[in-house]
């Protein structure tokens, strides 16, 4: 790629993975609609500043504006009791991306933390692999239930309401789906350990430390990369589900699950109404699984040569 | 490999206890209770009666040992006199739901056809056509076929079942009317009508099912044969002549496995747990059904054995994927 | 055998005269979708509606009540009154007259001995009868001989239809259920499930919680019923997947409680396969006002009990404030359509206890606003109303339900544009109702300023459903948080008059003095704000005739003259 006959100032290695990533069309798309996304919902209701949850007090005025398909004045049309649907997706992507993306951070640094642990030091691997076992076995609902009895008050009172339920909710999403990358994780690890690389390093005495973070890591990064692509999108699904168990945020607190889970029942009348929700879902899920890709390709000092 | 499978199995036995009891108080420290089931016109006084005919109100541990009798003692018991007709467990009282006020394990089994043939067959077909697509994928990286594989993948598991489902019976009910958009459980498959009676309802919750359950293994399919495609291995292997065909489906297909092996593993137990979404949607009244019901109804009983029952079987998978890593690269070794 | 006779003899005629449908077992298969699957078949094990109404095609009571509320006999003779001597002239006595000749659906006579059997079924101490309300206050029920029962009461009832009446209280087989008493009651599963009755149908195959399926009585009481041969009551789903297969699909004939929006309901009944129907029971839809303050800062134990009153909702003027700030008429478009209308009262129906209270049904934004500023309730910096430096901030609570949001939503717009801030919250219905005393979040603890849900009451008479509201009945952490009573409403001027309530006999005295009680807590005081009068809303498809929806007792109640319109 570079031309060897003239003599470069040396490259960092970010510098060469970014220039490996713009190689990438995929990604580069994914990673433009992806800002473009995260634009829509940050700087999105600065511009366009009706408030999401107003409903217009009139009753007349209410039913004259509910149901509207989009239009100049609604952009993307109005829900069952007359609120803008733009603003409500702008309001309401704030919290998916942001939940979904620290959840799925969170489900991701747990599992791989497990699943090297348990790979890699063989004394762990029972106790750690027996927790997972119990982790999956526990039902869900129950704990959430449990976990949100206990600590929405106490957290509510110490950061806000708003806040307090988000970390209430990034966290049970966290701390509920971590399992299977750490199996995943795991399983790899376990193979990673017997290949010649690995004898290589251990044998010129390389701490284990230095050896999970130069060695392991960077060849498991694959299945953590379609994990956290999952899981970004069952960490949007699943806070949908937990406010429609009440357990997530104020019923009238717009997030792109809720909005397509209360547009299931109007379907066949407005489609639009899932329509908009779900795109914008499977866009975001999309684009971070492009960028995913991109970015593995980039760091992997193989493909990067080439 | 033998010795390691019997202390696991050994292991097991403990692991399982400890998960009944950490369920077992999980479920009970849970909010809700039993009496949302009974309406409002049901004064306070007949509601508490109605509790205590439950022997909901004993202590915990009463119930937890309670609980450990009758499903590891008098169930099997029962097992045995069901296939031999004797009469060892007769006058025992066995588990006993709250809600419907009979044996739990009665309506497991009930439930089990209709569960293994919908979310069962739906993970067979998940899987049958998440390998070939991941390992075709990732031959041709970035191929149409790919980025199509993938547009699929992502839009199959981003949109939840609950909404693909409605649509399907919005469209092959509804307006075809292909489809019943109601599970009929007391169909009994006798002849070929019935059987295509039974193809054609199964063929959407099926459908619902197996593209979520693909998109998700055929995603972990493509990424790990992508990374041993890279491999020295395989470039020796191709230098040495060896078949294209040799090469992915014998070298690289062996050791992308282990991932998949694992994805697997953690989702045949869930076939037993039932799909709780597509079953609702479809009425198929499976397990996933019957789980969920019991939760919203605190009817605890159900719900420990349910779980338990699942329990077990993540554990066993759990094993069993550990047994075939080995099988499938040899130099991994637990002793 | 018979069934297999009527079938042949109903195809035969059918070959000479198609008009002949009434004939038993003719039309072949009836199916009815449950959106809650039912559990069991003995309404004396489960409270539940679905269970009720089910069973009520098997087990059949003395008397029920039709579509209008009044009483009708089923496997008596008349229905007793102090005019033809059948209730005792003190009215501490009832005697009920059995049909000579009913036999059970095995073939056995029906006699008053399996009356006696039900009241001790439902009453022994250790069974957990879910309908032990309908046997209170009995003395002794009595065999006078094969075909009388006489029920004695401890003291005067003036509303004896109780015991033996509506599908909440079903006669048992004494044989069948003989070693079913007491603890053993729950064991009885082969019984609990395949019930002997008197009904138009019986059971041929149970499922949990998931289909039922049901085959003509031969020996029901009317030879030429019921029409269809077989019936499958299938369960699970939602409501709106229940409309659809009746409404859109075709698959099924009848739907039971399709709660939809206003909107589907219309576009469903477009597609011409079925239609709704709907019918006004007592269910009404209402935001309770706590009188306690609920605040999290007062120590557990003390928050929401009567030792600390409500910072502000104590005020009657707030409380009428935010009454009148509501359009009713809009949450009825927008949330039930027809199957709704506006009330004003906690007791809709039936007519006689029916206040013609209709205050509330004009919003009165202007007014409630004049009622904040004379409470000294000043508009604040940020819109928001403040007295003594203490903002106007509500937390509203309620179950989780599409409509209820929408409700929510709607009235938190309402109240904002008073200078209200209101906070939402809705719970999970197994959390809230559930009544768990170790659970925040149930309606009985009420953490919250204001909360909605629905209730109704039994039957026809309102006495036990306002007598809820008595001082004694406020959950508390000394009763577990149990009773209804979730205001802590406490006037000694009603208890009074639910004393006196007690006590009148006379039907139109009694009616006066329930719609006092009712006005006292509605209009008089606002504690409680009822919104909407629902009612039964259910689909049956436009082949099935005979369909009569009833609110007063099993919806299933006239299955036995369902047909199929050919």
């Amino acid at each position: 790629m570079t031309d060897t006959s003239v003599i470069e100032k040396p490259r960092s290695q970010w510098a060469d993975v970014w220039s490996q990533f713009k190689t990438h069309k995929g990604a580069v798309a994914a990673l433009t609609v992806f800002v473009l996304l995260i634009l829509f919902v940050t700087i999105g209701p600065f511009i366009w500043t009706v408030d999401p949850s107003y409903i217009n007090p009139n009753g007349a005025e209410m039913i004259r504006t509910r149901n509207k398909p989009p239009s100049w004045q609604f952009p993307l049309g109005t829900d069952q009791l007359g609120r803008d649907m733009l603003a409500r997706m702008m309001k309401g992507g704030q919290v998916s991306i942001a939940v979904g993306m620290v959840a799925m951070l969170i489900s991701i640094f747990l599992g791989t933390l497990v699943g090297v642990t348990a790979g890699y030091f063989k004394r762990l691997d029972g106790p750690l692999m027996r927790l997972t076992d119990l982790f999956l076995a526990l039902p869900l609902l129950p704990l959430l239930l449990v976990m949100v009895m206990l600590f929405r008050d106490p957290l509510a009172r110490a950061m806000g309401p708003e806040s307090g339920t988000f970390l209430l909710i990034v966290f049970a999403i966290g701390v509920t789906s971590w399992m299977q990358a750490a199996r995943i994780v795991r399983g790899e690890v376990l193979a990673l350990k017997e290949r010649e690389f690995v004898l290589a390093a251990r044998s010129i005495g390389t701490p284990s430390r230095r050896m999970i973070l130069r060695h392991i890591l960077p060849n498991v990064v694959s299945p953590i990369m379609v994990s956290a692509t999952l899981g970004i999108a069952s960490a949007i699904i699943t806070e949908s589900a937990l406010s429609f168990l009440g357990l997530g945020f104020p019923p009238d607190f717009p997030t792109w699950g809720r909005l397509l889970f209360d547009g299931v029942d109007y379907i066949q009348q407005y489609p639009e109404r899932v329509i908009w929700p779900g795109v914008a879902i499977s866009l975001t899920v999309l684009s971070v699984n492009y960028i995913g890709d991109g970015l593995r390709d980039a760091l992997d000092p193989r493909i990067r040569g080439r | 490999m033998l010795t390691f499978t019997i202390r696991r199995l050994l292991l097991a036995i403990p692991t399982l206890l400890f998960i009944s009891l950490v369920i077992f108080l999980l479920v009970d420290f849970a909010p809700g209770s039993p009496m949302s089931q009974i309406p409002l016109t049901v004064p306070p006084e007949v509601r508490l009666k109605i509790i205590e005919a439950m022997g909901a109100n004993e202590p915990i541990f009463v119930r937890y040992l309670l609980w450990l009798k009758q499903f590891f003692y008098v169930e099997p018991l029962v097992l045995i006199d069901s296939i031999f007709g004797s009469s060892y467990s007769q006058g025992m009282q066995r588990i006993v739901s709250w809600q419907s006020r009979s044996p739990v394990m009665d309506i497991i089994v009930e439930r089990m056809p209709q569960t293994l043939t919908v979310v069962g067959s739906a993970y067979v077909i998940g899987v049958i056509i998440a390998v070939p697509i991941g390992i075709y994928s990732a031959y041709r990286q970035y191929s149409w076929f790919d980025q199509l594989g993938t547009f699929i993948a992502m839009i199959g598991f981003s949109v939840p079942t609950f909404f693909t489902g409605v649509v399907l019976i919005l469209v092959f009910s509804v307006n075809l009317g292909w489809f019943p958009s109601i599970y009929n459980t007391s169909l009994k498959v006798t002849d070929w009508d019935s059987f295509m009676l039974q193809v054609k309802q199964m063929a959407m919750p099926v459908a619902v099912l197996a593209l979520y359950n693909a998109s998700q293994i055929s995603r972990y399919m493509r990424s790990s044969m992508l990374d041993n495609l890279a491999q020295d291995y395989v470039r020796t292997a191709r230098a040495k002549g060896m078949s294209e065909r040799v090469v992915v489906l014998k070298h690289v297909l062996r050791n992308s496995l282990i991932p998949v092996v694992t994805v697997i593993a953690l989702g045949i137990p869930t076939i037993f747990g039932g799909a709780i979404i597509t079953e609702q949607v479809f009425k198929v009244n499976g397990l996933g059904a019957l789980l969920i019901n019991a939760i919203q109804g605190s009817d605890l009983p159900m719900v420990q054995t349910l779980t338990f029952i699942f329990a077990v079987l993540i554990v066993m998978f759990n094993l069993i994927a550990d047994v075939l890593y080995g099988m499938l690269d040899p130099r991994i070794r637990y002793d | 055998m018979k069934l297999k006779t009527a079938l042949l003899g109903a195809a035969a005629t059918l070959a000479f005269a198609p008009a002949a449908f009434a004939e038993r077992g003719a039309d072949g298969n009836v199916k009815v979708l449950y959106s809650q699957a039912v559990s069991i078949m003995n309404a004396y094990l489960s409270s539940g509606t679905k269970d009720v109404e089910v069973g009520s095609l098997v087990l059949e009571p003395l008397a029920g009540f039709d579509q209008d509320g009044n009483v009708i006999p089923r496997l008596v003779t008349e229905i007793p009154s102090v005019e033809n001597g059948g209730i005792s002239e003190d009215l501490t006595t009832i005697t009920w007259k059995i049909t000579p000749g009913l036999v059970w659906s095995d073939g056995t006579p029906f006699t008053s001995a399996d009356a006696v059997f039900s009241y001790q079924y439902c009453t022994d101490p250790a069974g957990g009868c879910a309908q032990a309300a309908r046997y209170e206050g009995i003395e002794k029920v009595e065999a006078i001989d094969e075909l009388t029962v006489k029920i004695t009461w401890t003291a005067p009832k003036p509303n004896p239809f109780t015991a033996f009446v509506g599908g909440t209280s079903p006669i048992l087989q004494a044989a069948q259920f003989a070693n079913c008493l007491g603890a053993a009651a729950p064991t009885c599963t082969e019984q609990n499930f395949k019930p002997i009755g008197t009904g138009p149908f019986m059971v041929t195959d149970f499922k949990v919680n998931d289909v039922v399926e049901l085959a003509a009585n031969p020996n029901y009481r009317d030879p030429a019923k019921p029409a269809f041969a077989t019936m499958t009551v299938k369960g699970g789903g939602d409501a709106a997947g229940a409309a659809r297969a009746v409404m859109e699909t075709g698959e099924f004939d009848y739907a039971w409680n399709t709660q939809i929006n206003p909107e589907l309901q219309v576009q469903m009944e477009k597609g011409g396969k079925g239609q709704f129907v709907s019918a006004f029971g007592t269910l009404v839809e209402r935001i309770e006002m706590n009188l306690t303050n609920p605040s999290p800062d007062l120590p557990e134990g003390e928050r929401s009990t009567a030792a600390h009153p409500h910072p502000f909702l104590s005020d009657l003027r707030v409380r009428k404030a935010l009454s009148m700030a509501i359009d009713r008429a809009l949450l009825v478009e927008v949330g039930y359509g027809n199957a709704g209308q506006p009330t004003c009262n906690l007791v809709p129906a039936p007519a006689t206890f029916a206040s013609p209270n209709t205050d509330c049904i004009a919003q009165d934004m202007d007014g409630a606003k004049a009622l904040l500023d004379e409470a000294g309730w000043t508009v604040g910096a940020n819109g928001i109303r403040e007295k003594d430096g203490k903002p106007l901030k509500i937390l509203y609570q309620t179950s989780v339900n599409a409509v209820r949001q929408d409700f929510q939503a709607l009235i938190k717009g309402w109240w904002n544009e008073l200078g209200v801030d209101v906070e939402l919250k809705s719970i999970d219905g197994g959390v809230y109702f559930g009544g768990d005393p170790g659970s925040p979040d149930t309606f009985q603890k009420f953490y919250a300023d204001v909360e909605m849900y629905a209730n109704n009451f039994d039957g026809t008479d309102p006495e036990p459903y306002l007598a809820q509201y008595l001082c004694d009945k406020a959950p508390s952490p000394a009763n577990g948080w149990q009773g209804e009573n979730v205001n802590r409403f406490c006037d000694p001027a009603y208890d009074a008059l639910v004393a006196e309530l007690a006590a009148t006999r006379d039907m139109d005295k009694r009616g006066e003095i329930a719609i006092r009680l009712n006005e006292m807590l509605t209009k008089d005081s606002y504690v409680i704000v009822p919104l909407v009068h629902r009612g039964r809303l259910s689909a049956h498809s436009t082949t099935l005739g005979g369909v009569v929806l009833n609110t007063w007792d099993s919806e299933l109640w006239n299955a036995s003259d369902w047909f199929r319109i050919k």
